[in-house]
């Protein structure tokens, strides 16, 4: 052994060797590992040399190492997937199989498509709808009981399956016209319908609207789709004018804004990117959110 | 303290040399403050490895009052670890019928007449909390007796040892086989040791997975190869592990590998009794023949006789004369072996003792020894077990069968009817963890005239009745709508469920929200 590497100082209470350092008095035990652990330090870095062989490991100018047992974090997914389809599969056949009606009746299969569906709806939903079904101006809140559409199963249905004013053949169609813009209407008599549709809303209107005026219009231009009394008519999607649910706002300003440049929100058609299955289990629940109607 | 706490390096202890002067003289000295020069500065180490080569310890049988604590404690603990599993506890046709089973599959934890829930996991917390202060207070009391009596590593190792004494013979007999030939007969027993070995870490593993599953079934399944793999990769695990620990690496897992011999160091105090060499008394060392000759004299005489009695019976190879030292297990197997030896040479008993410094130090100046045992740590360490202990045995007591919480819909929070009237939304779960069905009626109380719709149940409003199957949570949407208007935009709610037959009933609070 070379004379640099012998010990040169020995601990007085434990008789251990010092590394030989020292720093103001105190010196550095020379404490070696147990042989074992050595051995056990070297065979994990010989286990490691495995990894490289067995899974993907060095990069390469394109491409990269794929080692012998052609692991990919992709495949893992794809395996994680189809076993939950499995754990799944029995109750999915029984939701394909079911009508809605027989999905409501279902404690289970209600219980089932309703978390199968809550993913589906933040996927596809959420970013108009808001993730809990709450809507924001111009999106409807699916949580309460104002239906533009309708809110029966087969309302809702048909309505995520070809949309609202989409490009689905199947499409609802219907809008609220521009009155103002296309000059459909003068300006004054925009104001004057405004506050007509205020006043059958038991909303508080100006003190000198002329309701008389108001309601001639109302009958003239808006009763066609809205109805006579503003209940609305759900075949053209014309909303209830009489209720407390406004999707656009209820102040003059908002209703003079959807007179004169109309509304037309749109909703795209689900049945080309989700299938029946999903396509039901959303009905369900949006149906269950709370607003569903018998 | 005198004596300083010491990592004993066992090997280097034995190039010292046993016959040098007491290390444990060096260490007093050193402590004293009359630092001594060492005289292993002239005979340096002519090599400094990379590591510590491994010196295999022989312990040598013994007999007498701790070792028979040590057989008592084996047989115990060895008995419930593999017995446990098999015993039954009968609970109806709706839950497991093994007394002691963690159900992973469907989430439960059955301790006989305790069922636990996933979310009742903090009676493991407890558990723990328990488990750790029983150790500190162990500690407190009497260093590390843990280590010495009940630790798994311990009692295996003491399993294993005992077979290998079995098979290849005593201390004496198994060094005189090793350092011989490789006979047909060593060869034949070192096989029979080691299968032995393997059998033994092959139960363990075994018995660890029963656990898990219906034991009866679970033997038969492993025994056909219906079980499932992962028990197989279980029992293979432990089978590996216990004989590598207990047979293999023995005391280096105390040494190098446990973390609880450097905790303790820090949790102990000069009162906790340690196995003591009493040193005022034995020192100075003499033979038998010696000390006569010195007491004839007049001279002092101790009644050690350097007869290594203790460091031949001792597990973990400690010299306990050294002083308190880290590899020490604090198993008194050293005080058996020195009271033998002390019976034959018709000196007192106990040369070697649980005791402390503080006492040596007093009967050296002829004072009587002291026993504290009630100290503040001792006291508030029992204390905290006493508390934790009641609030879990209080809790248990009261343990509801049924619970119901609620979560409010976050988004939207409240949501506005078409006639004006508002609506709050829950999610509901009702647990019921008795075994039975039972039929729970839902009552909220705070907001007046409220109206209470359960989505998925099918009746319309009021106060429904509620089947929740036995051992299971059943989740609902409640939709809560009133026509009044709220005086705050915020009013507590109080959510009930009552039992339809024996009236139990348990709580949840949360708020109706509003504009």
């Amino acid at each position: 052994m070379p004379e640099h590497q012998r010990p040169e100082h020995f601990d007085e209470v434990t008789g251990t060797a010092t590394t030989g350092h020292e720093w103001d008095g105190l010196r550095e035990l020379n404490t070696p590992l147990p042989r074992w652990w050595l051995w056990v330090f070297y065979a994990t870095i010989i286990w490691s040399i495995g990894y490289w062989i067995v899974y993907p490991s060095w990069p390469l100018i394109s491409g990269y190492t794929p080692g012998l047992f052609g692991w990919q974090s992709r495949n893992v997914i794809v395996n994680d997937l189809a076993g939950l389809k499995a754990i799944r599969g029995p109750m999915a056949d029984k939701l394909a199989d079911a009508s809605l009606q027989q999905i409501l009746n279902d404690e289970q299969l209600v219980a089932f498509a309703r978390a199968q569906a809550r993913p589906i709806f933040n996927e596809n939903c959420a970013a108009c709808h808001g993730s809990g079904g709450a809507g924001a101006k111009g999106y409807p809140n699916l949580n309460d009981d104002d239906w533009l559409w309708g809110g029966k199963l087969d309302d809702i249905v048909i309505t995520i399956r070809h949309g609202i004013r989409s490009t689905d053949d199947k499409t609802r169609l219907g809008s609220m016209p521009a009155f103002g813009r296309d000059g459909m209407m003068k300006r004054a008599d925009i104001d004057t319908v405004a506050d007509y549709v205020r006043s059958i809303a038991r909303l508080p209107i100006e003190p000198k609207a002329d309701l008389v005026a108001g309601k001639k219009i109302f009958a003239d231009s808006c009763a066609s789709c809205h109805g006579e009394a503003g209940k609305g008519k759900r075949d053209m999607g014309a909303p209830d004018l009489t209720d407390a649910i406004w999707l656009y706002g209820s102040d003059k300003s908002a209703i003079v804004d959807g007179l004169w440049n109309g509304r037309a929100g749109v909703m795209p058609a689900w049945a080309a990117r989700l299938d029946d299955s999903t396509i039901k289990a959303l009905t369900v629940f949006v149906h269950t959110l709370g607003g569903g109607e018998k | 303290m005198t004596a300083t706490l010491v990592e004993q390096s066992p090997n280097r202890r034995a190039a010292k040399g046993a016959g040098s002067e007491p290390a444990l003289l060096d260490i007093v000295k050193h402590a004293k403050g009359t630092a001594v020069g060492s005289s292993i500065e002239d005979e340096p180490d002519d090599e400094s490895p990379l590591y510590e080569s491994r010196r295999k310890i022989y312990p040598q049988r013994v007999q007498g009052m701790f070792r028979r604590i040590k057989w008592a404690v084996l047989f115990i603990t060895l008995g419930i670890y593999y017995g446990l599993p098999f015993l039954r506890w009968d609970r109806g046709i709706y839950a497991p019928h093994q007394a002691v089973l963690v159900d992973l599959h469907n989430s439960r934890f059955y301790f006989f007449f305790i069922e636990l829930w996933p979310q009742e996991v903090y009676y493991l917390t407890g558990l723990l909390i328990l488990a750790a202060l029983t150790l500190f207070l162990m500690n407190a009391v009497a260093g590390r007796i843990w280590c010495g009596y009940l630790c798994p590593q311990t009692v295996w190792t003491d399993l294993f040892q005992t077979i290998e004494r079995w098979i290849e013979g005593d201390r004496r007999e198994h060094l005189r086989r090793d350092a011989g030939p490789w006979t047909f007969d060593r060869v034949v027993r070192l096989g029979l040791k080691h299968f032995l070995w393997l059998m033994v870490a092959w139960w363990t593993g075994g018995a660890w997975v029963l656990y898990f599953a219906d034991a009866p079934t679970l033997v038969k399944d492993l025994a056909t190869l219906q079980a499932p793999l992962i028990a197989y990769i279980w029992i293979g695990i432990l089978t590996l592990t216990t004989y590598s620990f207990a047979g293999l690496m023995r005391e280096q897992v105390c040494l190098y590998m446990c973390p609880w011999p450097r905790i303790q160091a820090a949790l102990t105090d000069e009162y906790a009794f340690n196995v003591t060499y009493r040193y005022d008394r034995g020192e100075p060392r003499a033979s038998l023949k010696k000390a006569a000759a010195l007491r004839e004299q007049g001279l002092p005489a101790g009644d050690c006789v350097e007869c290594m009695q203790c460091v031949h019976v001792c597990p973990t190879g400690v010299d306990i004369r050294n002083g308190p030292n880290l590899g020490c297990i604090q198993c008194g197997l050293c005080i058996d072996a020195c009271d033998a030896v002390m019976a034959k040479t018709g000196r007192p008993a106990r040369l070697i003792a649980y005791d402390t410094d503080i006492n040596i130090h007093l009967r050296q100046d002829n004072k009587p020894p002291v026993y504290k045992l009630v100290r503040l740590r001792t006291t508030v360490y029992a204390a905290v077990i006493v508390v934790v202990g009641g609030l879990m045995l209080y809790t248990l007591a009261t343990r509801r069968s049924e619970s119901i919480s609620v979560i409010h819909d976050r988004n939207p929070i409240f949501v506005r009817l078409a006639d004006g009237s508002i609506r709050n939304a829950f999610t509901v779960h009702i647990a019921n963890k008795a075994l039975e069905t039972r039929l729970f009626e839902l009552t909220v109380a705070g907001v007046p005239g409220l109206d209470v719709v359960l989505v998925g149940d099918n009746v319309a409003s009021g106060n429904p009745l509620i089947v929740v199957n036995p051992d299971q949570t059943r989740e609902l949407r409640a939709l809560l709508t009133t026509h009044a208007p709220l005086p705050t935009a915020s009013v507590p709610l109080t959510f009930t469920i009552t039992d339809s037959k024996d009236g139990s009933q348990a709580r949840a609070v949360d708020n109706f929200r509003g504009p």
